[in-house]
């Protein structure tokens, strides 16, 4: 069991490390020279060079690498060229806490609603309840989640005035405040996540309904909700949380399109926004966070299989 | 790696390959007359790949001519969906908005399914660190989601409709790598491949003659359902003003550009988000269809 997870983690330090090359040479690849957008139009060659030595540029790439891995492990992400503020402020301490937070939200009314419209969907199978969750569903996850934002602001920032349309309250601060600001935001960010969550509790709890330890539990007399929600749903645990884990990833890209819809300071903006002003040190920031973020969560899940179902335990 | 490997195992099982090779069109007559909706929406996904081919006869106007008296003009006889803050027609824009959709879907899950299928092959094939190192190369690609690994190759690229199927393209390897590996290792672990290996048939010969054909069909049908993500994400990209450039008609440029206007002008996102949403909806339904038709499991559980 230790050597098993021991190798898991293993893995994904590899993995790790290959999505930081990766981001590495984003920076590397980029059109344009960091010095010149650094100094402006006018320079002289010398301290054109001499910037170029003071930033490590005349170095081996692989010297290069390890000496920004090690800086970045340690938090010193470098400065914005064009701004010049630490990015790991801007980036982790400003911008990630944000994203947390919407894609937080999205995911609880991904799930609170997802799974009792999956239930209800598979326990009332082929009636009227199961084809409209099934429709739902299927709209949900076909729908383009910016469309649907534009929609909401639509209808109920400006037509009904009933939500801000735009900005964000840090729930810390002002917790209602928070969450009215957040709320459009987080409905159009878990709609596609919610209707995932339909479509996989419905088929699982389907299946499951049909083994004969179901048949013996209702043949016992047990109350028909604790057939489905103990002894069923405890089946149905396993592929959701394979989903959720997996489908983090689906909710980061969702939250990129989200905030720039509602215009909140997250993740996405921030990567959005530092493509079109060329701050490739930043689109690096932002690109190695997302990848630890989605990998470190696909660890989690994967390490959490043997403590949802006993009978993947590796001997 | 007990988990990884259930998983593993299981999506080989639901992509079976079905040995007919006529296979493809009995099964959509087959949909069209079990489901009702597939048909209805294979329907609007031929109108719309149709208005993409014809744009120029079926399109009122110049996707870019600009009718100066007429800028944000409401739906009227002269323009079907109104005008946007250019005077341009929005029901001309969205038609030819269909070819650049459909264009950057087929192309960009050519690129996807070509790349996923190289690296697949070779991880299912190759045994021991290299497979090892190929896979960990996928993980890497999938743990960046697809919007983001697509705005990471455009911030290197620069923007147009070619960087954007790249883009795209790239961006989808890591899925399709993952299915054919899948596949392969599938396939490999049957008796008739191992027989042919114990006869001593060329080792090239195998992949091209017994390997090849059963990772293809599953791939062609995987590169089907997947156009409808291609469109997703690259009109995600022109939505936040990453993909192509103004005037092109793109659909994701146009709700964007609708945005600012949207308290008193709704209709200058919302004609093109519901063609958007109309396309993306008929081709999840046709995608569920064609999967459903060659997934023995799936069927299975209707």
């Amino acid at each position: 069991m230790l050597r098993w997870a021991l190798l898991k983690i293993l893995q994904t330090a590899v993995v790790l490390l290959i999505v930081s090359a990766v981001s590495f040479s984003v920076l590397k690849l980029a059109p344009g020279d960091p010095v010149e957008l650094m100094l402006g139009d006018e320079y002289s060659k010398e301290s054109h060079r001499s910037l170029m030595v003071q930033l490590g540029l005349d170095r081996p790439l692989p010297e290069q690498y390890v000496d920004w891995l090690a800086r970045f492990v340690q938090g010193d992400w470098g400065k914005s060229f064009v701004s010049r503020t630490p990015i790991f402020q801007y980036a982790f301490v400003e911008a990630l806490p944000v994203t947390l937070i919407l894609a937080a939200a999205a995911l609880l009314l991904a799930i609170v609603v997802g799974v009792p419209l999956g239930v209800l969907s598979a326990v009332r199978k082929d009636t009227g309840w199961d084809a409209a969750a099934a429709a739902f569903s299927l709209t949900g996850s076909a729908f383009p989640s910016f469309y649907l934002g534009i929609l909401l602001i639509w209808i109920f920032g400006v037509a009904l005035g009933l939500f801000p349309t735009m900005g964000f309250v840090p729930p810390w601060q002002d917790f209602w405040g928070g969450a009215w600001h957040l709320a459009m935001p987080a409905v159009t960010l878990s709609t596609p996540f919610m209707a995932l969550i339909v479509r996989i509790t419905r088929a699982n709890l389907v299946e499951v309904l049909e083994q004969p330890y179901i048949a013996a539990a209702r043949a016992r007399g047990e109350p028909a909700w604790r057939v489905i929600w103990v002894h069923g749903m405890r089946n149905v645990l396993m592929p959701l949380a394979t989903i959720i884990g997996l489908q983090l990833g689906t909710l980061l890209h969702g939250a990129v399109l989200t905030e720039t819809v509602f215009s909140l300071p997250g993740v996405g903006r921030m990567i959005t926004d530092a493509v079109l002003n060329r701050e490739y040190v930043v689109v690096q920031a932002g690109v190695m966070m997302t990848g630890c973020l989605v990998i470190i969560t696909n660890l989690v899940v994967d390490l959490s299989y043997p403590v949802l179902d006993p009978r993947l335990r590796p001997r | 790696m007990v988990a990884r490997d259930l998983s593993a195992a299981d999506q080989g099982a639901t992509r079976r390959a079905p040995a007919l090779r006529l296979a493809p069109v009995r099964a959509i007559v087959d949909q069209v007359r079990a489901r009702p909706f597939f048909g209805i929406a294979a329907l609007i996904a031929l109108a719309f790949l149709l208005a993409a081919a014809f744009a120029p006869w079926v399109a009122p106007y110049e996707p870019t001519f600009q009718d100066a008296i007429h800028l944000m003009a409401p739906p009227s006889a002269a323009h079907w969906c109104g005008t946007d803050s250019f005077g341009q027609d929005l029901l001309s824009r969205v038609i030819y908005g269909a070819r650049y959709a459909f264009l950057i879907g087929f192309c960009s899950v050519m690129i996807g399914a070509v790349g996923g299928l190289a690296i697949g092959l070779a991880a299912g094939l190759l045994q021991g660190p290299v497979e090892w190192g190929l896979m960990r190369f996928v993980d890497a690609i999938l743990a960046l989601p697809s919007l983001i690994m697509a705005i990471t190759f455009i911030s290197i690229l620069g923007q147009g409709i070619d960087k954007v199927i790249y883009a795209v393209g790239f961006a989808m390897i890591g899925p399709f790598a993952r299915t054919v590996r899948a596949d392969v290792l599938q396939v490999r672990a049957q008796a008739f491949v191992e027989a042919a290996g114990l006869m001593g048939v060329d080792r090239l010969r195998i992949i091209w003659r017994h390997i090849l054909p059963n990772v293809i069909f599953p791939l062609a049908v995987q590169a089907t359902v997947r156009i409808s993500e291609a469109i997703l994400v690259s009109s995600g990209l022109s939505f936040l003003g990453l993909g192509v450039v103004p005037p092109t008609p793109d659909w994701g440029l146009m709700i964007s550009e609708g945005r600012a206007f949207i308290s008193f002008v709704p209709w200058i996102s919302g004609v093109p988000g519901a063609a958007l949403a109309l396309l993306l909806i008929a081709l999840s339904i046709v995608g569920d269809g064609i999967r459903e038709q060659f997934d023995p499991k799936m069927r299975s559980n209707r």
